[in-house]
């Protein structure tokens, strides 16, 4: 078994809690993992980029190959479209839809939806909208890791887990209000 | 046996902590930062109390290292690679001295320079300096080498390079932590004292010593378990892969290397291991992480037509290696894959809304619109981007504190009304002693401070000039009128640019600290 994931996104959209959170998870199964994420001046509402490889082989790479990902996740559709590349024969592209404009010169956003959509397998998700109807916009990335956790070969009870850990200091309500949207991702997945 | 996932620069953390330290010391650096991070957030290093505060510089942690070692324990001191440059004195002359207490030199180079303004390779500075360096391939090893690499310092006499490379340092693994955590060296002063002294007479005498030494740091590596030889059938090529480029090669062969591999993360080069590869093989490819450091000596200033790899174009020249590069390198098919969707746009790094950097520029740019011959000098930190649209602000990013020593120098050419613009941090990392030799000439200049409290680009750790930088001003002779304080908000804008102005006119050296806290910062501490 082995699972190359791509997961990219504007600075500050909490990539490397997503990667965090499958690496604690992946540890927990005994799998092997490697984790690698870019920080410093990157980060400042740039884009930003972590490769995460599960296995249960050892792991040589820290960086995955072009052509070779599992999946690749963007917490912003532009950035899911820029690591296509990454993807391998039938992987497939999570895509959160709304956009993160910081820039001048945004590409149509229909264009860029069409272009996800353009990928043999791919999801979609309106991350804010169900992150909303979980309770907060800031629980838009466990939106997508429960979509991205529904292709992954680790059991959900161990990702409900690891995310009442995760924001257990935090308080229930957060912890509640994060394992609705975790799971609302999971339904979007399977729609 | 516990299994943590951790960041390289973690595990080499641990490693230290495990193998007895007294002592971090480090400057704030992608990729290095997370080393010392992680000794300050480390429950065991806080119950033996060690210590682990910032340094103000690279050559002051370096320093303070080498006189823990003195005082018979061991240290270590971290900095990415361009702070090797900082501590360069210190650490040459290290070398020279000798160690009582182990020393590790831990220096973390950032080939692609993701956030750096080169690729400089540290091993370089191991063979410069004459001492052993150890290369990492895994996490693991990371996590491993401090305790043989201490070791080997204190029965060598000699300090130790430890190289990590951004794809380590920032990438996570399973390691293996041992349950047994090496205690603390006693207190104890060198057996020869006097070999830190380096006046000429002894000095000389401890240059013949470390020359004498250098058979037996190669004796070292050739035996080091962290040098390997793994034989293949295939013996048309023979590959030597260092650092992190071994996990590359492993990559791109699937685990089944099919030629003889070299393996090195210890130096100087084992040269047995290397004379046998060239004697079995055909061809050589060299695959290193950074500059061509191997690939240069195997050739020689003759050239070698069996040596390959980023001199003779196999390899890129330049940038970080990837799997991918290693097959193209063979001739090998690589995976198929989609050529960048052409709707895609550049999305750089900017300032936070909100930045306080964003105000000082907005009042900076208005300011310099009565001047059309001013310019900027910028320095190391968020405030570079201040060299992006919108602001343009700045011509010059070279070195830490280069701002204040380049206007000097600029306006030292007529070239004014000449502005340094330079963070807190930056400033009491390399900054004053800038301003001292201006004040010695009053020369016309002006240094903006942009103050946040925080050593922002690397994620705010602690700035040491905080609350003193007014006071470090007056004390290397600026006048206090010329010293000003402006707060960066929108409502302060037009008081904020006639201060500018005010201090620009005026010819000799002013000073205009620009200050608000970092919006990052000030964010951590509500939400705690």
């Amino acid at each position: 078994m082995k699972c190359d994931i791509v997961l990219a996104g504007v600075g500050g959209q909490g990539i490397l809690t997503i990667a965090a959170l499958v690496g604690k998870v992946a540890m927990i199964r005994g799998l092997n993992v490697k984790q690698s994420e870019v920080h410093g001046m990157a980060q400042r509402g740039g884009s930003v980029l972590a490769h995460l490889r599960l296995s249960d082989a050892p792991i040589h790479s820290d960086l995955i190959a072009d052509g070779t990902a599992d999946v690749v996740l963007g917490m912003e559709p532009m950035e899911a479209l820029r690591h296509g590349p990454s993807l391998g024969e039938g992987g497939v592209i999570i895509a959160n839809a709304n956009p993160v404009v910081n820039i001048g010169d945004y590409p149509e956003l229909e264009k860029v939806h069409a272009a996800i959509k353009s990928f043999p397998r791919h999801v979609l998700v309106d991350g804010e909208s169900l992150a909303k109807e979980a309770g907060s916009t800031r629980s838009v990335n466990m939106v997508l890791l429960g979509t991205l956790a529904s292709f992954l070969p680790l059991p959900t009870e161990l990702f409900a887990q690891a995310i009442t850990e995760t924001f257990a200091r935090k308080g229930e309500e957060i912890v509640a209000m994060n394992l609705k949207a975790y799971e609302a991702g999971r339904q979007a997945a399977a729609n | 046996m516990a299994i943590k996932l951790l960041l390289g620069d973690e595990a080499l953390a641990q490693g230290a902590i495990d193998a007895g330290i007294s002592g971090c010391y480090a400057y704030p650096g992608t990729p290095s930062t997370e080393i010392m991070e992680y000794f300050q957030s480390s429950p065991l290093a806080a119950e033996r109390q060690l210590h682990r505060q910032w340094s103000c510089n690279e050559k002051v942690a370096m320093e303070e290292a080498l006189g823990m070692s003195y005082s018979g324990k061991r240290a270590i001191v971290c900095m990415k690679h361009v702070g090797l440059n900082v501590a360069a004195d210190g650490f040459v002359n290290s070398a020279v001295t000798g160690t009582n207490g182990g020393l590790l030199v831990v220096v973390a180079d950032d080939p692609s320079m993701h956030s750096s303004q080169n690729e400089q390779d540290s091993r370089f500075y191991a063979q410069f300096a004459m001492i052993p360096a150890f290369e990492p391939s895994t996490q693991q090893e990371a996590y491993e080498l401090p305790k043989i690499a201490f070791e080997l310092s204190e029965k060598y006499r000699t300090p130790v390079l430890v190289r990590l490379t951004t794809r380590l340092s920032h990438s996570r693994a399973n390691v293996q932590i041992a349950d047994a955590s090496a205690t603390e060296n006693a207190k104890h002063l060198p057996e020869d004292a006097r070999r830190f002294i380096l006046l000429p007479g002894i000095a000389k005498a401890n240059y013949k010593n470390l020359c004498a030494k250098q058979p037996q740091l190669l004796e070292l590596s050739e035996k080091s378990v962290f040098n390997r030889y793994e034989d293949g059938a295939d013996k048309s090529w023979g590959i030597i892969a260092s650092g992190i480029g071994y996990n590359y090669v492993q990559e791109a062969f699937g685990g089944k290397c099919p030629h003889p591999l070299l393996k090195i993360s210890q130096y100087p080069l084992p040269v047995k291991q290397l004379q046998r590869l060239m004697q079995d093989c055909g061809q050589i490819m060299v695959v290193e992480e950074g500059m061509p450091f191997i690939e240069q000596q195997l050739r020689g200033p003759l050239g070698n037509d069996r040596i390959h790899g980023r001199l003779t174009g196999e390899l890129p020249r330049d940038g970080e290696l990837n799997p991918r590069a290693i097959l193209v390198a063979f001739g090998l098919p690589a995976p198929a894959s989609l050529a960048p969707s052409e709707l895609l746009r550049a999305r750089p790094p900017r300032l936070c809304d909100g930045c306080p950097h964003v105000n000082t520029y907005e009042a900076l740019k208005a300011a310099m619109g009565f001047y059309p011959d001013a310019k900027v000098f910028g320095d190391i930190g968020c405030y570079t981007l201040g060299a992006l649209p919108p602001f343009q602000a700045i011509s010059s990013c070279v070195d830490m504190g280069a701002s204040i020593s380049m206007a000097k120098g600029a306006s030292d050419a007529g070239l004014r009304p000449a502005i340094a613009v330079i963070g807190d941090s930056t400033f009491t990392h390399s900054g004053m002693t800038g301003v001292l030799d201006a004040v010695w000439e009053n020369t016309p200049m002006t240094i903006v401070i942009v103050d946040n409290f925080t050593t922002g680009m690397t994620g705010g750790q602690d700035s040491l000039g905080t609350g003193k930088l007014e006071d470090i001003c007056q004390g290397l002779g600026v006048k206090p009128e010329h010293i000003r304080i402006i707060k960066p908000l929108p409502g302060e804008h037009e008081k904020n640019v006639q201060v500018l102005r005010e201090e620009i006119e005026y010819q000799g050296v002013s000073v205009v600290i620009s200050r608000r806290e970092c919006l990052q910062t000030l964010r951590r501490k509500k939400s705690k």
